[in-house]
């Protein structure tokens, strides 16, 4: 097969795009490419026509006020969201959309905002912010390095995986139970910025090899030389990056 | 690497409250709790600022020497900086600003916001000066209160006022809350609310909401950036008996000013069209020549190749609504009292009270010009309010005058080749900064530090694109996150030549290679404070007046 093609879907760029998670649908697109595959990226807004073909969902964070502009399309693609997470598309959701990914977020003033239900976690306003650098140990991907900066504290339900489990209090989901983000199936949720996939490779590298395996029944590179080297320098560059990252102050 | 508290600029942290007997105004805004809950509330509209008071054990006439002992203390120790005399002062003598400042006879100009801050109060201050008023400012980069302490105490002398008839003053976000609670402005500029360090403001709603405060304190004039929604709505809390002004753009120029809601998703594609994608019409009768000349100020090619982030692979057309981010501007379209309308190579062309008038600009860079239509609206505030009259052609002569402030696009000749040091603080100034400074022809190094005064999340370099970077390739690459910045380079398929956490060596190295090529070197703030005194030792480099 020519350069098959991975449709991957950055959920709602216009309203849910701070903290850099623009470098995560980068970061996706052109390892793609570097593998032989022809990415095709549909940046899906509030309003947009759900694409035909969906093989990969990355969503990143927002404002409040972007949260509320979204919301509502959200539910209206909800069912849509949950069918595909239940087949086993990956997705990644960072901040904002981890949060509406979970069954509610509660602000400070006792508002309840409704989630889609993808995870089993639930989000509670606060009124101190967690903010630094942070790495988290995770079985599947190793060290996870990120920066998080997010207000509202989340919680786990019973029997629901976290991405990865956090060294101090103070730091991650809550603060308090040392887990940070959730797995359900190929859906990941994170507070973690930085972008996280460019410093996260194996993370990126999951995320293709599921996303091209269910639509193609495997993942098979087709590379030249030159992006077989590409690739390779690229991350040798992400693991100086990840040792001086992890070496920084909070 | 040798990189610890010390080399951070004098940003105190404006966590440490004020010792006040009472005076609940003084406490100061911590940027940092800022994220917490909304900031207190201003002083009501129309009521007067609580003045501080000082200590009944403090001889208020003492302060200035107080200050400048600490100020000599501190060079003495070699941090040269203005951060520790200004804390001497504030804890000795809580209402010393106020008093100082409450006597002048133009009161004060306040300037904030996320971009170009230095630059348009250096505009303002060299515009007032040059149409005959005796200025008082703070230099560059000193932009919190305890900077401004600092700055008068080089300028008073003992009981004697302030020698001024008007203070022009640069103030970060968080800083200026904090400042209009000791003395109200009599203008107010604000500029735009673009994502900074979000790790220090929250998200840049809640900015929005802190220079709402500095426009409730406003007793005269805010003058505000039309073309950014946000700051536009800021007109709503204005008070009674306060006047509004804008500055806007013609409509062919908006695609070249984007505002932050035109960094991502559809704006990306009209950014990127823009050039051919010109809706004229309207508010200010657009000028078709002024697309292609702005294009022409960008390089060869256009905004729209240095503006964009999205990958070719980007499939447009499935939003039914290319224009999300103007929605609130259409709105609240107000007429403009200076609009820009024209722009090209150091030049530029105003509308003023209906008429076009044009003239040439010193400054460098594209972003500029439109501050400069700011820097105008306040300063024909400032002279209508003192009963003058000036007409467009003495502004467009005394704008002619203004200098570049050190930093921004600041040169500095090196074994005869000019080194361009270009200061990039968040992702819209980096865009605008690589659009406006062609790298054909130059060699381009890049600095990025995460010290707290850079911010310490480098996710913003992701909303940043450099692809046009692509034809010349990068030579060095440096600062503590010089390999986050690799790698963001890779992945938008941009060359580097060397990549050395070494700031110091490596400035050196990039200088003195390639002799007689001009060169560019982007920088954020705590990388420019070290490598400019790198160069100093191989260059003339003039007194930043901010340390070190």
């Amino acid at each position: 097969m020519e350069h098959p093609v991975i449709d991957v879907v950055s959920l709602y760029p216009h309203d849910m795009n701070i903290y850099g998670d623009w470098g995560n649908v980068l970061t996706v697109t052109r390892r793609l490419s570097l593998y032989g595959y022809t990415p095709r990226v549909h940046a899906y807004n509030q309003g947009d026509a759900w694409p035909d073909h969906v093989d990969l969902i990355l969503g990143g964070g927002g404002q409040d006020t972007g949260q509320g502009r979204i919301a509502e399309d959200l539910f209206l693609r909800a069912d849509t969201l949950r069918k595909l997470a239940a087949e086993g598309t990956p997705m990644l959701t960072i901040c904002g959309l981890y949060q509406l990914f979970g069954e509610y977020f509660e602000t400070v003033a006792g508002e309840r905002i409704e989630g889609i239900g993808i995870f089993g976690v639930y989000t509670q306003g606060h009124d101190v912010r967690m903010i630094g650098n942070l790495v988290e140990h995770s079985d599947r991907f190793g060290d996870i390095i990120g920066y998080e900066n997010h207000s509202g504290q989340t919680f786990l339900r019973d029997g629901v995986r976290p991405l990865g489990v956090v060294d101090r209090e103070g730091t991650g989901n809550n603060g308090k139970d040392h887990t940070e983000g959730a797995q359900v199936g190929n859906v990941i949720g994170t507070y973690m910025h930085g972008s996280l996939l460019p410093k996260n490779p194996r993370i990126a590298d999951h995320l293709i090899r599921t996303a091209a395996t269910r639509r193609y029944g495997e993942f098979h590179p087709d590379q030249t030389e030159e992006q077989r080297t590409a690739l390779e320098r690229l991350d040798a560059i992400a693991e100086q990056a990840r040792e001086v990252a992890a070496s920084r102050p909070r | 690497m040798a990189m610890n508290d010390e080399s951070r600029p004098e940003r105190d942290d404006g966590a440490r409250v004020v010792v006040d007997d009472g005076a609940v105004t003084a406490r100061a805004e911590a940027p940092a709790a800022t994220h917490a809950a909304k900031p207190a509330g201003p002083n009501a509209a129309g009521g007067s600022v609580q003045v501080p008071r000082g200590h009944w054990w403090w001889p208020s006439a003492l302060t200035p020497w107080a200050g400048r002992t600490a100020q000599w203390a501190s060079r003495l120790a070699g941090h040269g900086g203005s951060a520790l005399p200004g804390r001497v002062v504030e804890v000795l003598d809580p209402g010393f600003l106020a008093r100082t400042l409450g006597t002048l006879p133009y009161g004060v100009v306040l300037v904030s916001g996320t971009n170009g801050k230095t630059t348009t109060t250096r505009m303002v201050a060299l515009m007032l000066e040059q149409l005959g008023l005796k200025v008082f400012t703070n230099p560059t980069g000193s932009n919190f209160t305890r900077g401004v302490v600092s700055a008068l105490m080089g300028a008073i002398d003992g009981r004697r006022p302030l020698d001024a008839d008007i203070a022009v003053l640069e103030l970060d976000e968080a800083y200026a809350v904090h400042f209009v609670r000791q003395i109200r402005p009599r203008y107010s500029l604000l500029l735009n609310v673009m994502r900074d360090q979000l790790d220090r403001f929250g998200e840049i709603d809640n900015t929005a909401r802190l220079l709402g405060h500095v426009a409730q304190a406003t007793t005269g004039t805010v003058v505000l950036n039309r073309e950014d929604a946000r700051i536009a709505r800021l007109s709503e809390q204005v008070p009674d008996g306060t006047a509004v002004r804008y500055f806007g753009l013609v409509n062919s120029l908006r695609s070249y000013f984007p505002s932050d809601d035109d960094m991502h998703g559809t704006d990306i594609r009209r950014t990127a069209m823009s050039g051919t994608d010109v809706d004229d019409g309207a508010v200010d009768g657009a000028d078709d020549g002024a697309a292609s000349s702005a294009m022409a100020a960008f390089g060869a090619g256009g905004p729209g190749a240095s503006l964009s982030g999205a990958p070719s692979s980007l499939i447009p057309g499935e939003s039914p609504r290319l224009d999300v981010g103007r929605e609130a501007f259409a709105s609240t379209a107000q007429p403009a009292d200076v609009t820009l309308r024209r722009v090209g190579d150091h030049e530029a062309e105003f509308l003023i009270d209906g008429a076009t008038v044009g003239g040439r600009v010193r400054l460098e860079g594209i972003y500029n010009l439109f501050n400069a239509a700011a820097a105008l609206t306040v300063v024909r505030s400032v002279l209508a309010d003192a009963g003058r009259s000036v007409d467009g052609g003495r502004l467009m002569e005394a704008l002619a005058e203004v200098t570049p402030a050190f930093g921004r696009g600041e040169v500095i000749e090196v074994q005869g080749a000019p080194v361009e040091l270009l200061l990039v603080k968040n992702p819209m100034g980096f865009r605008l900064s690589l659009g406006s400074f062609p790298a054909p022809g130059h060699d381009t190094m890049i600095a990025i530090c995460d010290e707290y005064a850079d911010g310490r999340d480098m996710s913003w370099l992701w909303d940043v694109d450099f692809t046009s970077l692509r034809e010349t390739g990068v030579a060095m690459v440096s600062g503590t996150r010089a390999w986050d910045m690799a790698l963001r380079l890779g992945y938008d398929e941009v060359k580097v030549a060397r990549t050395d956490t070494d700031l110091e060596e490596s400035v050196e190295r990039f200088v003195t290679a390639n002799p007689g090529v001009p060169k560019h070197i982007y920088c954020t703030y705590t990388a420019m404070l070290r490598l400019r005194a790198r160069l100093a030792r191989l260059a003339d480099v003039a007194d930043a007046g901010v340390g070190r």
